[in-house]
């Protein structure tokens, strides 16, 4: 039996190397926002780094998209989900035991949490015998999960485990209270009295009354007197009492290290299906792209930000698709067009793509073909900075030249409103000195930007501009077209919305 | 332990639903007159009242025979009547008194509590015995019969001396046994009181059969959490009988519940009947015919509602409407038309519920459906006209009526001119006709019921208002054809002043 992961394709270990921090681009495409979500209710496993990482290699992304497409056909992912539910319980129920107070009834819960793991091992072994896998992770984890419920170990933990349970369960005593004493004895089979007293009434039985049974609060937790009683309910059944002892001694290690890890590193897969379900059920695609570290053509077919559908999608809310096309010599996307008309989450839709293709997750879209990329720059507009003693102009020409510095052909950059802060002239100057840097390194890049000039600067460039409704230029399709810039300004339109024009304006002064 | 003085097989539902119409019943017919009087003051009698009267048309012919054979011993045993309701009501007010306290949500306060009830109960019942003893004999009814009998099985001496061997037991003088099983997480489980054994096998065989081990927790008396641990376990173990002694009460009191509930028909019966007797009139059970049946026929009936609010004998009428499915009414202006028609709507309806009827006879075909469409004040809300109010309403009817039904109109679609009116009311009226549903129809459209009277065949009445010669009314109803005017001129004349002579 070897050790496998179901993350890490030939891992031998947990020794592949994880990122602790999310990249520096993370907050700017919202990425942030996406893992919060998927995450959400599985702090426990601690996912972060696995979303936080992307992979170099083609072939481990690949490792992992067999995974997805194992868990997306038939009843995988149920059986899976079912599995790390139990295994979720078990834990839950071993933290609750550590804090019991009665060595005797730390031991019975610690028996418990047993038999829930080896319930657990059992039906997930006998699940995937019944299933049809073609990933390479699935078939190892299946063999080694079949190898190991064969084993003697688990077979004499889990036969232990339920004879045990059997023989405690089996125990009856009585109490006989009477003003300050409890007397402890053995059970011998006395008629309920309850029931003597309801046959005496039942004449009078009209339907249904009132339920006058009193719900004790019952917490884990014993009292000295309930602890008390139980030590003398050992003493009289003692066999069943010393076997628990011997077993606690004995199987403290009963949890398997392969186990463990799978039930962890699965949760990444799982995480990520459920988070897309409802996305899915709203009538979103999402696909396996296609992944190239050579060509840098990018083709996607109605993509979206995943961060915004996933709040679109809760309110009932249309969610507006997106196609990108890069071919040939194009290299760089300038977005232009009116506010608030989408420009920014064409941005940030691309940089996503990218990142989530590259932790080998499906991606929002309905088919996709990306760059294996080696590092996401991106550079948005930030909070101007009170600490920082240099100017907001500065700053920016600052944050852009040590993207540059570091960027790489294989590099992806994502550049969203600079220079806004400067003059229409001088923007259009150091934006052009900007692109003509990206230009240089022939490296992907999205710029949006309010310079209509730049989109026409090279063949490399691609000129996309946002949509309005052209029968009514007030109402944004939140659509990205592929069209020369036009420099129509649409601010005018949004003054009007607002009866902000002149006119509108103008009759509202009163003289 | 049932009651059935109402039906012969079920308790008398007071939750039952009404029919949706309910409102149009009772304003149509004045019936709250009705129930006011059966009520006598009393809210409970009133609430009964009301739900028996205005669910009669769920009763068949057989549960009306049951309810007047009933009747007919409470009328000739009103004394035992009223003290079987009296027993009732103190039993129930008894309970009231005895209140639940905050401490209600420990078994030894609700098992505290439900002896204490319990033994009230107990001597409630003990007078109940005594009333058939002394009383049970002299009832002939079906109803009453099997009532008093059951009492005379149920609750003999032996009964009563278990009850009070098992109130005594509850109060665990010889302390609580109680046996348990573990938990899944090593606490105990599954409490059940048991009965100890030397109280089946007698301490002699205990010695015997020689002493178990057994182990003794003793909870020191400054512990106490200690004396909240026991109490607790305690509790535990006599929980499940506490509820069951509970429960019990539940039932018991229930038991009077429908006790009182079903003699509140009965006494509402006898306090409407003394008050008619006083004013001299007449009440006689009616014979229910079967549905097929046509039959209508009674001698002097009168309406009960306007004798009680008047407080004196008024007009009756008699009618054989045998073989009929359509009465019209026509004649005079207040010549009692309207209180003939709803004469007829109350009959049937107290003779449907078990009751005793105003007439001196009475017979009528059960039906499960009684309406009436009477004229009604402007819509205040000016929401819709008088016409489509009258068809709003008319439709709400055709919606719910059954063949086997009866409706009352009452100058029903008459807010239009005259021709139209005849016309529509003409169309509905030969609709439920032909469907079979009885009809009976007030009116002063001349068209409508000269075009039914031209055309008649043998299955419609025609009634007049009876108009002396001198223009004077005598309130009474009589066979007669439909005539041009309804002496509307009377009445101008009769509070305008003199009619011009030779007119």
């Amino acid at each position: 039996m070897t050790l496998c992961s179901i993350l890490f394709k030939g891992a031998d270990s947990g020794g592949f190397p994880v990122a602790r921090d999310a990249p520096a681009y993370f907050a700017d495409l919202n990425l942030d926002q996406i893992v919060d979500a998927v995450t959400a209710g599985r702090q426990d496993y601690d996912l972060h780094p696995f979303y936080c990482t992307p992979l170099r290699d083609p072939d481990a992304i690949r490792y992992r998209q067999e995974i997805f497409r194992d868990l997306e056909s038939g009843s995988l992912y149920g059986r899976i989900s079912a599995f790390t539910q139990q295994m979720r319980s078990m834990r839950g129920h071993l933290a609750r035991a550590q804090r019991l107070h009665y060595p005797r009834q730390r031991n019975r819960w610690f028996l418990g949490a047993v038999d829930m793991y080896t319930d657990a091992v059992n039906g997930l072994a006998q699940g995937l015998t019944l299933e049809t896998l073609t990933s390479r992770g699935f078939l190892d984890f299946r063999d080694y999960v079949t190898g190991y419920v064969q084993s003697d170990r688990f077979a004499a933990l889990q036969a232990q485990t339920k004879a045990l349970i059997a023989d405690l369960a089996s125990v009856r005593y009585s109490l006989h209270i009477k003003g300050n004493r409890i007397e402890v004895r053995g059970y011998e089979d006395e008629s309920d009295y309850s029931a003597e007293v309801e046959k005496t009434f039942e004449k009078f039985k009209q339907g249904a009354v009132k339920d006058y049974r009193v719900s004790f609060s019952d917490g884990p937790d014993m009292n000295h007197i309930e602890a008390q009683i139980l030590d003398f309910v050992a003493r009289l059944h003692p066999q069943p009492f010393s076997a628990l002892d011997r077993y606690c001694a004995e199987n403290v290690d009963y949890l398997d290290g392969t186990i463990g890890r799978f039930d962890r590193e699965v949760q990444f897969y799982l995480a990520w299906l459920e988070h897309l379900a409802p996305l899915r059920r709203a009538g979103l695609p999402f696909c396996y792209p296609q992944l190239d570290d050579a060509c840098k053509d990018v083709h996607v077919r109605d993509a979206f930000d995943l961060a915004l559908a996933h709040r679109l999608a809760r309110e009932n809310a249309p969610v507006v698709c997106n196609d990108v096309h890069l071919s040939g010599k194009e290299r760089i996307l300038v977005v232009t067009g009116p506010n608030q008309g989408g420009k920014t989450t064409f941005a940030r839709t691309f940089g996503q793509l990218h990142h989530l293709a590259c932790i080998g997750c499906p991606v929002p879209g309905r088919e996709a073909r990306l760059f294996l990329f080696d590092r996401i720059f991106t550079h948005f507009e930030q909070e101007e900075d009170i600490q920082n003693l240099r100017g907001k102009l500065e700053d920016d020409l600052v944050r852009i030249h040590r993207i540059l510095d570091q960027a790489t052909p294989a590099s992806i950059v994502i550049i969203n409103e600079i220079f806004t802060s400067t003059t229409l002239q001088d923007a259009m100057f150091l934006s052009r000195k900007v692109l003509e840097a990206v230009l240089a390194l022939d490296l992907l890049c999205v710029c949006v930007t309010f310079i209509d000039e730049l989109a026409s600067l090279s063949e490399k460039t691609v000129s996309l501009v946002s949509a309005v409704d052209p029968a009514n230029p007030t109402v944004r399709t939140y659509r990205i077209e592929r069209r020369p810039a036009d420099g129509l300004s649409y601010a005018i339109s949004i003054a009007e919305r607002h009866g902000l024009t002149y006119a509108g304006l103008k009759a509202r002064i009163r003289s | 332990m049932k009651t059935l003085l109402m039906h012969r097989d079920r308790d008398f539902d007071l939750q039952c639903r009404l029919p949706s119409h309910e409102q149009d019943l009772v304003q149509d017919l004045e019936l709250d007159t009705l129930f006011q009087a059966m009520a006598a003051g009393d809210p409970f009698l009133l609430e009964v009242a009301r739900k028996a009267v205005l669910s009669a048309l769920d009763n068949d012919a057989e549960t009306i025979l049951y309810r007047q054979d009933v009747l007919r011993d409470c009328l000739k045993h009103p004394a035992v009547i009223r003290d079987l309701y009296g027993l009732a009501v103190e039993t129930l007010e008894s309970e009231k008194k005895n209140y639940w306290s905050i401490f209600s949500r420990y078994p030894s306060s609700i098992l505290y509590r439900s002896i204490e009830v319990m033994q009230m109960l107990v001597g409630m019942l003990r007078r109940l015995k005594a009333i058939e003893e002394a009383q049970g004999g002299a009832f002939e009814s079906e109803g009453f019969r099997a009532f008093f009998a059951m009492i005379r099985g149920e609750l003999g001496e032996d009964y009563f001396a278990r009850v009070g061997y098992h109130l005594g037991e509850l109060k665990f003088r010889d302390g609580v046994l109680i046996s348990a099983g573990l938990d899944r997480g090593g606490k105990g489980t599954n409490y059940t009181l048991r009965t100890p054994r030397y109280k089946k096998e007698g301490w002699l065989q205990r010695i015997f059969s020689g002493r178990p081990r057994q182990y003794t927790v003793t909870v020191h008396e400054r512990d106490e959490s200690g004396a909240r641990a026991l109490s607790e376990l305690r509790d535990r173990g006599i929980n499940g009988v506490a509820n069951a002694l509970a429960q019990s009460v539940d039932h018991i009191v229930g038991f009077f519940n429908l006790l009182r509930t079903e003699l509140a028909f009965y006494v509402g019966c006898l306090n409407l009947q003394e008050q008619l007797a006083r004013l001299g009139e007449p009440l006689s059970f009616p014979v229910p015919a079967a549905p097929g049946e046509r039959r209508h026929s009674c001698t002097g009936l009168y309406d009960a509602c306007l004798a009680l609010t008047l407080k004196q004998t008024v007009v009756a009428n008699d009618v054989d409407a045998d073989g009929k499915t359509l009465v019209i009414v026509t004649g005079a202006n207040q010549g009692g038309k309207t209180v003939f028609l709803r004469s007829i709507g109350l009959a049937q309806l107290m003779m449907q519920c078990g009751m005793f009827v105003p007439a001196r006879s009475f017979r009528s075909g059960v039906c499960d459906g009684l309406f009436t469409h009477f004229r009604r004040e402007e819509d205040p809300g000016m929401k819709s006209g008088k016409l489509d109010e009258e068809l709003a309403r008319m439709s709400a009817i055709a919606d719910r009526i059954t063949s086997n039904s009866m409706v009352l109109f009452n100058e029903s679609f008459a807010a239009t001119n005259e021709r139209e009116g005849s016309e529509i009311a003409g169309q509905i009226t030969r609709a439920l006709v032909e469907k079979g549903i009885r009809v009976f129809y007030v009116t002063h459209l001349y068209a409508f019921a000269r075009g039914l009277y031209d055309g008649r065949a043998g299955s419609a009445l025609f009634l007049r208002a009876e108009r002396r010669d001198d223009g004077g009314r005598t309130f009474r109803i009589v066979e007669g054809e439909p005539l041009q005017t309804s002496y509307g001129e009377d009445l101008y004349y009769g509070i305008f002043g003199k009619r011009p002579a030779g007119g």
